[in-house]
């Protein structure tokens, strides 16, 4: 093999970040995020089908200010996700490449995101205090 | 006409016919987790108190038991196929390989493990 120092492309760190860049290593980060609460789901799925001591057990871990605020992070990592994933099923159809449009369904799919999660945590306080 | 070497053509390798496999099916579980997970976020945030009895009752429901078992399903079998695609990325060799077995083995065991718990709790 010839062993020849060809010159590289030039890597991550050298680019400015655009929007589409930063909303595709978010659609892995947030997977992986989700992945692990996928975890935590089966884990309370466990306590419920347990006894009502096994769910008090999980149940008050989960209602402190922190978990509290993981658990808006997952919302929000979630419907991320969600709506990244919509945009990449219309690309897999074939639209929406114009890079103009990228940068517009890209700020759609953010602000759908905080939309939802926003809603999704004013229903559960507005039914907890109901 | 084909397009392949005489040499690849005598070696015989080449599509094993599923080269979209993979990819259909992340779409496919994609698509049913769209409304599957929306109605869950809402549905979980509207539990109210949250009482061991809240819960129980609403995981009781028939429909609501039908869709989570097809939630937990379809989002276990998209995590597989997401992790797998970010491991081939960036884990290689041998790790890889014992990676990729201990994901997959993970994502199949917490998928019956959710389902048996959801089918107890229905049962």
């Amino acid at each position: 093999m010839a062993n020849i120092e060809r010159p590289l492309s030039p890597h991550l760190q050298i680019y400015k970040w655009p929007l589409a860049m930063a909303i595709s290593i978010l659609h892995r980060i947030t997977g992986v995020a989700l992945a692990i609460g996928a975890v935590l789901m089966v884990t309370i799925l466990i306590a419920v089908a347990s006894d009502t001591q096994c769910y008090e057990w999980i149940h008050g871990y989960l209602v402190n200010k922190i978990s509290k605020v993981f658990l808006f992070l997952w919302t929000f990592a979630l419907f991320l996700h969600l709506f990244n994933g919509i945009r990449h099923l219309f690309w897999d159809a074939g639209y929406g490449f114009e890079k103009s449009t990228t940068t517009k369904s890209g700020v759609g799919v953010i602000i759908a995101a905080f939309i939802l999660t926003f809603s999704v945590w004013a229903a559960a306080y507005y039914c907890t205090n109901v | 006409m084909t397009l392949r070497t005489p040499l690849s053509e005598a070696k015989g390798l080449g599509s094993a016919k599923e080269g979209a496999g993979h990819w259909w099916l992340q779409r496919l579980t994609a698509i049913a987790l769209i409304p599957l997970t929306i109605w869950l976020a809402f549905a979980v945030a509207m539990l109210g108190d949250a009482s061991y009895e809240t819960v129980l009752a609403w995981l009781q429901t028939p429909y609501v038991a039908v869709l989570l078992i097809l939630f937990v399903a379809a989002t276990f079998y998209h995590t597989q196929l997401g992790l797998q695609v970010i491991i081939e990325d960036y884990v290689h060799g041998w790790l890889k390989i014992v990676t990729l077995i201990f994901i997959n083995f993970l994502c199949i065991a917490l998928a019956v493990a959710g389902i048996a718990a959801l089918l107890k709790i229905f049962l």
